[in-house]
């Protein structure tokens, strides 16, 4: 059990500022998932959080007491890195135990531990194995395994799938989530620059660009409802097809003329000053269908254009069709559809999918969000 | 080719045995053209000196007469010889007590200077591994002791310790350490002591950068594990640091070892003449040549080739033993 307070962290490297005063309030048994590109300050943050770097401004408290200045063991965390960072020269059972031993827990006490979280992992058999006699999503379970032996109230992952192959990935990141419900009173903070790590095992996102936190909310709210520009084309792959546009009307019936496009009505809460205004018209991909084959009823065409690329995944295909602006707007559209490259296409959505930001990349909040 | 198993004796198969092993007597002639030159220099400039010396020492040759040299077995190394009165007498190099001297003197000295040179480049090599501002600098002027040539920081040092003029004994005396001048590298007593200080001021920065080499090959993450595990940094030191660090250990060891079991300009500049520091190298240069004991220092040079020799075969099994049980 344990709440996470941060108040306008800031780290600074020399005159170097990389994190901008951070502000969140992490409860107690959530999963938290820092999403971000690379230099976001993702990382910098899971390791201010962890005690690995000095804070440079802020309060950070857990379970209402300040730690800024507690040594990382003292602050009841444990952290699985990236690397799995495992003593290369103990063994599995000696690595899981390590960090018990100067600790008040008899022999006995951590000989029970150390077999639980095998188990519970699965790593049992290699008890007895050197790191380097094991594959890397073992390694990474041991790695997992020496936190859970530290019976942690936060528990820190940084970006622990990113060493393995794709189908570890997976596996592992659903182990993840299994021991998130099975230690469902013990917070954890996870970093990735994987969207669909986010998605899937976070309760809250929060997204970080540049230092500065962009939004925290549920993953589907970040996906309906991106509070701006950044986290719209963060969240969703491929990312979210943006244009510029121009309002032409606010108030109770918006409109809005996105660039080389026909006017549409958009289902967003736009005021009525901001007629005029130039801003940003989105729709993701997926939400773009191909005028004359499945398009659902009340779907208004908004881009025309020839098809330039066409890319079979198998389950969908991805179709980047030319509408005279500097990126080609993809549609994510059913394999089954037959449609060529050199095709000329009409590419439609129903209004509530389409999302609008001002001129700051603000988003207009939508009227009819579903999430 | 494998799906025709009724053809008869392929020929498809046996041009492509004999292609491949047309290739390896290519690649394999190249290599041998790639090594003849470091191969011919090796044996130029030390195999040759090697076995003319061993062939030496089994002959009686003298500084002015080598070609005249005779072949008298091993009667340098040991000769038995029974006086008509019944009496027995050993000779040669392995009855000498002044070649075992010398032997115990090296040796001594070898296992003295490595072992501190090992303690004091670990804290060394510790020191430069953390962070701090200025690393780069201090990392190159650690280094100035060892880039000084020997002859030199020898000579530097002899000043140093010069029991009428030189500045240790008057700091010494200054600070009340001692109540009256030491001759330093004169003195029976203290020679050995003024050898080991000098080579291990000048050995250290060696020791020092094959450790922080080792260090620096560990990754940081572990220790940032150990860290948030709350462990202390004595027993991090001990149980992580010192383990993972022990290959690149070994290694220094063993080329400190190698070096400080021939040491000579040191001795012989610091401290010529003086029985307690006389070491294998110093003793066999002695009958070489200014003792016209050509043949009596080729033995001892041969003899100490062998002990080299033995402690580094021993040196590497028994460490390697040890490296795989020690996990």
């Amino acid at each position: 059990m344990a709440e996470l307070l941060l108040e306008g962290i800031k780290k600074s490297y020399g005159s170097v500022a990389v994190l901008h005063g951070i502000d969140l309030d992490i409860k107690s048994g959530e999963f938290i998932v820092f999403v971000g590109p690379s230099g976001c300050g993702k990382s910098t943050l899971l390791r201010l959080i962890a005690g690995l770097e000095d804070i440079t401004g802020g309060r950070l408290s857990i379970d209402g007491k300040l730690v800024n200045k507690v040594a990382p063991s003292e602050r009841g965390i444990a952290m699985v890195f990236q690397s799995y960072a495992l003593y290369p020269h103990m063994t599995v059972y000696e690595n899981m135990a390590f960090g018990m031993k100067l600790g008040k827990a008899g022999k006995a006490e951590i000989d029970r531990r150390v077999r639980e979280a095998a188990e519970i992992l699965q790593i049992t058999p290699y008890l007895e194995r050197l790191p380097k006699q094991l594959s890397g999503g073992q390694r990474q379970r041991v790695a997992i395994g020496r936190a859970i032996v530290r019976d942690p109230k936060v528990f820190l992952f940084d970006e622990p799938l990113s060493n393995l192959d794709a189908a570890l990935r997976v596996a592992t990141r659903i182990e993840i989530a299994k021991l998130h419900e099975r230690m469902s009173d013990v917070t954890m903070i996870y970093v990735t620059h994987d969207q669909v790590e986010a998605m899937t095992l976070a309760d809250r996102i929060v997204v970080l660009n540049a230092g500065r936190v962009e939004q925290v909310g549920s993953p589907m709210e970040l996906y309906h409802n991106p509070a701006n520009l950044f986290v719209a084309r963060f969240i969703g792959s491929p990312s979210m097809n943006t244009v510029p546009m121009k309002v032409e009307t606010g108030g109770a019936s918006p409109r809005v003329t996105p660039r080389n496009c026909k006017t549409v009505e958009v289902d967003a809460v736009i005021p009525e000053a901001a007629a005029g205004a130039e801003g940003t018209f989105g729709v993701r991909p997926e939400n773009l269908h191909v005028v004359g084959t499945d398009e659902p009823p009340g779907s208004v065409p908004v881009f025309e254009g020839r098809v330039d690329i066409v890319e079979a995944l198998g389950e969908v295909t991805l179709v980047y069709v030319d509408v005279g602006h500097e990126e080609p707007i993809v549609a994510k559209i059913d394999s089954d559809l037959s449609v060529k490259k050199g095709d000329r296409v009409t590419l439609a959505s129903r209004p509530d999918n389409f999302h609008v930001f001002d001129a700051k990349g603000l988003a207009f909040p939508r009227r009819s969000a579903a999430g | 080719m494998t799906t025709v198993p009724m053809s008869g004796p392929s020929g498809a198969a046996a041009a492509d045995l004999t292609g491949r092993s047309d290739l390896q007597r290519q690649r394999l002639r190249a290599a041998w053209m790639f090594l003849a030159p470091m191969l011919i220099a090796l044996a130029i400039v030390a195999g040759w000196p090697l076995v003319r010396t061993i062939y030496f020492s089994f002959t009686n040759a003298s500084l002015n007469n080598l070609s005249g040299a005779e072949w008298i077995g091993f009667d340098n190394y040991l000769q038995i010889r029974t006086l008509s009165s019944g009496r027995v007498l050993y000779r040669g190099l392995l009855a000498d007590p002044a070649w075992w001297a010398a032997v115990w003197n090296t040796i001594r000295f070898a296992v003295l200077s490595v072992a501190f040179e090992t303690v004091f480049g670990m804290i060394v090599a510790l020191v430069l591994n953390a962070n701090f501002r200025g690393r780069a600098l201090v990392r190159a002027a650690i280094l100035i002791p060892w880039a000084i040539p020997t002859i030199v920081s020898a000579k530097m040092w002899q000043w140093m310790l010069n029991d009428q003029f030189g500045i240790i004994n008057e700091i010494a005396l200054n600070l009340g350490l001692i109540s009256q001048k030491i001759a330093w590298t004169a003195s029976p007593d203290t020679a050995m002591i003024a050898v080991l200080i000098v080579d291990v001021w000048k050995t250290t920065p060696f020791m020092a950068l094959l450790i922080l080499a080792g260090l620096q090959m560990i990754p940081g993450d572990i220790y940032e594990a150990a860290k948030i595990d709350g462990v202390h940094p004595i027993k991090v030191f001990w149980k992580v640091t010192l383990p993972l660090v022990r290959p690149a250990l070994m290694v220094a060891v063993i080329f400190r070892m190698l070096d400080a079991l021939r040491i000579f300009d040191l001795i012989y500049v610091l401290t010529p003449n003086n029985a307690q520091t006389k070491t294998m190298s110093v003793l066999a240069r002695e009958n070489l040549f200014d003792f016209d004991k050509f043949a009596y220092g080729s033995a001892a040079s041969t003899m100490l080739f062998l002990i080299i020799a033995v402690i580094t075969i021993v040196y590497v099994v028994v460490g390697r033993v040890n490296f795989e049980g020690g996990r």
